[in-house]
């Protein structure tokens, strides 16, 4: 495996960054990186640690970083991951209010732990805190119940002052969404498992259309829905598929669509392999709706999609 | 009347489902099975997850039918948690 870690790979502009990810040769993961500077989302850290904690040391080659902002790596505890000595001497400093470095989360029990020590570490307003703790929670548990990913989940996340916007990545190196959401669903390709998997109403768990009394199919639609009314990216990588959620118009009225392909979004299915699901997300606190509203805004749209869900789905068959 | 407290169970943010199923099955169904009443008390908490809540109630409302939420009070909720609530009880409403 090739990856190269680019000047610049944000949300907005990752797509070069995961078509340039070469996926032969598994057994050795090679990384290069640009010379000058690097400057990307924690998804992609996320995702160069979740390949490297699948190897031994020995397997992964990391050139030397030359960039002058190599420290970040550093400081997010990247080469930690990898076991691999960059070479990079830093002072650190307490993250608490910037930054949550790597960490590696393995089962529902740690995740609590996490939730509960971490997010308070973000130092955010109440307002800002509890989306960010509902996105952290709903996708990472996700992981636990649906990916059978044997290193857990991988996730960092770093606030940027400038833009008042904290970026989030989460990733794990299970089955892919096309495995778990196909063996109960029609889908034959990862971009109609990813669609389906965000759709309200549809889980990997049953054939019900509504879920189960432990899955409702309606995790990712939520995050979907808070990235959306908060007007921010929102990306899921999985198998050859990739789905990004676009952000809205400002000047347009707010609507949650059931089928992810009506929102704003830009999408592929010929991307290099990734084993597992990648998800990446933006939330700017300046945009932040309060939770509440945002919550009445789902209420108002999820029954309805889930009946117009069941209604598309279950059709008369006449023989 | 049996009254839950949530707090000492799920933390400030109530987001663990197992620890929701384990309280349906443990306190919520035998209560309910009486066709007694339930009190879900989630003072101190700050928020919850769709997925706790809806692994919390859901099973209740498909086993039960919706006329039991007649018999579960949902004490000292903010307005998040009444949020969630509601849009579990309304998607499980619409699903039967």
């Amino acid at each position: 495996m090739k990856i190269h870690i680019p000047n610049s790979a944000w949300l907005g502009n990752i797509d070069p960054f995961l078509r340039n990810f070469d996926t032969s040769n598994p057994e050795i993961l090679q990384i290069t990186a640009n010379k000058q500077w690097i400057s990307i989302h924690p998804m992609v850290i996320a995702m160069i640690a979740a390949l490297g904690l699948s190897l031994k040391p020995k397997q992964v080659e990391c050139e030397t970083i030359e960039a002058r902002s190599k420290h970040y790596l550093k400081r997010m505890g990247l080469f930690d991951f990898l076991k691999i000595d960059s070479g990079i001497e830093i002072t650190e400093h307490e993250p608490a209010g910037r930054f949550i470095p790597l960490k590696q989360i393995i089962n529902s029990e740690k995740l609590t732990e996490f939730i509960t020590e971490v997010i308070p570490l973000l130092h955010l307003s109440p307002e800002h805190a509890e989306p960010i703790r509902y996105i952290l929670s709903e996708l990472m548990r996700n992981v636990f119940e649906h990916a059978e990913s044997k290193i857990g989940v991988i996730m960092c996340a770093q606030y940027y002052k400038k833009s008042n916007t904290i970026r989030i990545g989460i990733v794990d190196r299970g089955v892919g969404i096309l495995k778990t959401i196909s063996a109960l669903h029609r889908a034959k390709t990862d971009l109609e498992a990813i669609r389906l998997a965000l759709t309200p109403g549809i889980t990997g768990t049953t054939k019900r259309i509504g879920g189960t009394d432990y899955n409702a199919g309606a995790g990712l639609f939520f995050i979907k829905s808070i990235a959306t009314v908060n007007k921010d990216f929102f990306l899921i990588y999985s198998g050859n598929g990739m789905y990004k959620l676009l952000k809205a118009d400002n000047r347009k009225d707010i609507r949650l669509h059931a089928d992810p392909f009506r929102d704003k979004h830009s999408k592929g299915e010929n991307f290099p392999y990734w084993q597992g699901t990648a998800v990446g997300i933006d939330i700017n606190l300046d945009s932040t709706e309060e939770f509440s509203f945002l919550l009445d805004l789902i209420r108002k749209s999820y029954s309805r999609a889930v009946r117009e869900q069941r209604k598309a789905y279950y059709k008369a068959k006449f023989i | 009347m049996k009254i839950i407290k949530l707090l000492p169970k799920t933390g400030v943010f109530a987001e663990n489902k197992d620890i929701a199923r384990d309280i349906r099955i443990k306190d919520i169904t035998p209560v309910l099975e009486k066709n007694e009443e339930i009190t879900l008390d989630f003072e101190g908490v700050e928020s919850a997850t769709q997925s706790f809540i809806h692994a919390l109630i859901s099973g209740s409302i498909r086993d039960f039918g919706n006329e039991i939420l007649d018999n579960i009070y949902f004490k000292n909720c903010n307005k998040s948690v009444q949020e969630i609530i509601n849009i579990v009880v309304d998607y499980m409403q619409a699903a039967t």
